[in-house]
């Protein structure tokens, strides 16, 4: 892969060229699949009002990494990192579900009461990073250790199932004949994208990444920005607790999110920001969320079992982290190399 | 005041021991007897070993979240070789620690050439470990032969009422060993070294690239061991086991008074870490009306703790 014009200086990390050509070579196994008669992937249909098929699948269950994702974009691109996304979201959960089966509250209100318990996780992680400045990684570690107890002190250890039809619309309902889920990915990146892109908000967030103390100096008020960041991504994993427990009809303080914020990360850093912060591209990060889904979706259309599936995905991170690695381009592809020195 | 960083977490740790097993003998009257230390030990043993690699890895200035995914993994290959394919368990053991070793060397490799975040290199290493496992057998297979019952039940007796489970003895030699490598070997001052700042360590022509390999091999090969002790302690291999168990691992290292930061933690502080979790569960057993979600707050409480004492600890040497 050459780049299209060498001179011109490389903007690190926020082309969505990776994420999208994984994608669409994702989507083309499965579209080759399908015309030789062996897959199913693009057959859609319509019934009961409603479109069904694997790629709303894909969209219907992605929507739930989509939001993490979107949410640990800001944290990732100003230089930090969120592990209790998974925690946060299992608490969110857990709240929502107990409040609406067991103590009758209307799912408005037990919606809000868990995404203000995920905002305030949110503020904590955000005063140890700005204000204590502990390392990020350690910060989030301590709710990522904590978070799934508090989960199960609060369901006392049970899966809590709930009847709520409003409730069980958000994960389960439709949209205009599409799944809900999608309708509140799509709205959470449009208010996200207007944010940083139409405001001043994005350029903060990639100058503290960039160099937090240069920042400061130019006038960005970097620690608030980085409080924030954390604020938004707990708030974004508590709405993904809502979906995961909507669409169980329960919450399973255990299992839900398990592992989610490590495909968030995974997702964000596929999207084309570097883990290192800096510059940030949120309909990269929509793209490799979906690249993740479309790729486990795939395995499992291929008799893959789930038990496996993760093994694909190592070799993923692997090949995108790579992609993305100058030391790698300059070993490997000397005309790169040369082109970036 | 490099010394009072160096040793005051580790007497912070101590203290923090001493405190829950005092807090364990005053409340219940069969708390402070040697089968419960030697249970604790026994017990615990994978998880310490595990830890001292990961002690190393975080010292170095990294991370090794594949610790769990490599413990599962290798307990299923020692199952899949002893069981179907016949072999005797030491060929057993020696093939699962090779290949744990070449695959944190190979994690460590690609972490050093490629300038890749260890995060993400050794996530990558969760997940192919795990389902490596299961493409060695996808459920849980048992264990059943003559050496392996033999090695589970050896022990050195204490006294009359209770014995020291050779995973035990096995944890206190590790960690020995450990910490003669962390502080009487080249090898131990090139790790704190590379911790400290890596450029430093290279421009005074310590060997980067050779260490930092070697770091992720040795955390590889202690995660190899944990798994075969973790195999003989349960007498069988499970692919699906030791889930986020890497959390513990590396909160063991974290209360033991490893800086995640780097350059700063020893092997007999991530023994007293892991110790301390588990007199935490044992604790919680103990009680019986507390469930088990209590360790998870309790341990998350106690990291909290112990970052916030680095901190200060950290501040005040500047």
């Amino acid at each position: 892969m050459t780049d299209p014009a060498p001179r011109r200086p490389r903007v690190s990390g926020a082309s969505i060229r990776w994420p999208a050509a994984g994608l669409g070579a994702v989507l083309l196994i499965n579209l080759g699949s399908d015309l030789f008669g062996r897959g199913t992937f693009f057959r859609l249909g319509w019934r009961e009002g409603h479109l069904f098929g694997t790629p709303i699948d894909v969209l219907n269950h992605g929507a739930l990494i989509v939001v993490a994702a979107l949410g640990m974009t800001p944290v990732i691109a100003s230089g930090g990192v969120d592990l209790s996304v998974g925690a946060v979201a299992a608490v969110s959960g857990a709240v929502a579900a107990t409040l609406v089966a067991q103590h009758g509250l209307s799912f408005a209100a037990a919606a809000a009461v868990a995404l203000l318990v995920a905002t305030v996780a949110g503020a904590w992680n955000g005063f140890l990073v700005a204000r204590v400045r502990l390392q990020p990684i350690v910060a989030t570690l301590v709710l990522m250790v904590a978070g799934r107890g508090v989960a199960q002190l609060v369901t006392d250890g049970q899966i809590v199932t709930f009847q709520d039809a409003s409730f069980s619309y958000l994960g389960n309902g439709h949209c205009l004949g599409l799944p809900f889920p999608l309708a509140v990915a799509g709205l959470l990146f449009v208010v996200a994208w207007l944010a940083a892109r139409r405001t001043g908000l994005g350029l903060m967030i990639e100058a503290t990444g960039n160099r937090a103390a240069a920042a400061r100096l130019a006038g960005v008020p970097s620690a608030a920005v980085t409080f924030y960041a954390y604020v938004f991504c707990a708030g974004c994993a508590g709405i993904s607790g809502l979906l995961a427990a909507s669409n169980i009809r329960g919450a399973d303080a255990n299992h839900a999110g398990l592992f989610l914020e490590l495909d968030a990360i995974l997702a964000v850093v596929v999207g084309g920001t570097a883990l290192t912060g800096g510059r940030f591209n949120l309909l990269g990060t929509v793209l490799g969320a979906l690249l993740i889904q479309t790729m486990t979706t795939t395995l499992y259309a291929f008799d893959v079992s789930a038990d496996v599936a993760p093994l694909p995905k190592a070799m993923v991170i692997l090949a995108v982290c790579l992609a993305q690695s100058p030391d790698f381009r300059r070993r490997v592809f000397r005309r790169a190399g040369r082109a970036t020195a | 005041m490099i010394r009072i960083r160096r040793a005051g977490p580790l007497l912070a740790t101590m203290a923090v021991l001493l405190l829950a097993f005092t807090a364990g003998c005053l409340a219940f009257p069969n708390f402070a007897s040697l089968s419960v230390m030697t249970a604790l030990l026994g017990d615990n043993a994978f998880v310490g070993i595990a830890a001292i690699g990961a002690t190393f890895v975080i010292i170095s200035g990294g991370i090794d979240l594949s610790a769990g995914a490599v413990i599962a993994a290798t307990s299923v290959l020692v199952a899949v070789l002893v069981g179907p394919c016949g072999w005797h368990p030491l060929a057993a053991f020696a093939v699962a620690l090779a290949a744990g070793t070449a695959f944190g060397a190979g994690m460590g490799a690609l972490i050093h050439w490629f300038r890749l975040p260890p995060f993400l290199v050794t996530l990558a290493g969760m997940f192919a470990a795990r389902a490596l496992g299961f493409m060695l057998r996808d459920q849980s297979l048992g264990i059943d032969h003559p050496f392996f019952s033999m090695v589970s039940e050896a022990a050195l007796p204490l006294g009359a009422q209770a014995t020291l489970p050779l995973a035990g003895l096995w944890w206190v030699g590790a960690t020995v060993i450990a910490a003669f490598a962390a502080h009487a070997s080249t090898f131990g001052r090139d790790v704190y070294a590379l911790g400290g700042d890596e450029e430093s360590a290279w421009l005074m022509g310590l060997p980067v690239a050779r260490t930092k390999v070697t770091v992720y091999a040795l955390g590889g090969f202690c995660s190899a061991l944990a798994g075969i002790v973790f195999g003989i302690y349960t007498q069988a291999g499970n692919p699906a086991s030791c889930v986020g168990l890497e959390l513990d691992i590396i909160a063991g290292a974290v209360i033991g008074g490893t800086l995640l930061t780097g350059g700063v933690g020893q092997p007999a502080g991530s023994f007293l870490g892991v110790l301390i979790l588990g007199v935490i569960q044992t604790l919680i057993n103990f009680h019986g009306a507390l469930n088990s979600w209590w360790t998870r707050i309790v341990v998350g409480a106690l990291l909290l703790g112990f970052i916030l004492i680095q901190k200060v600890l950290g501040r005040a040497e500047r």
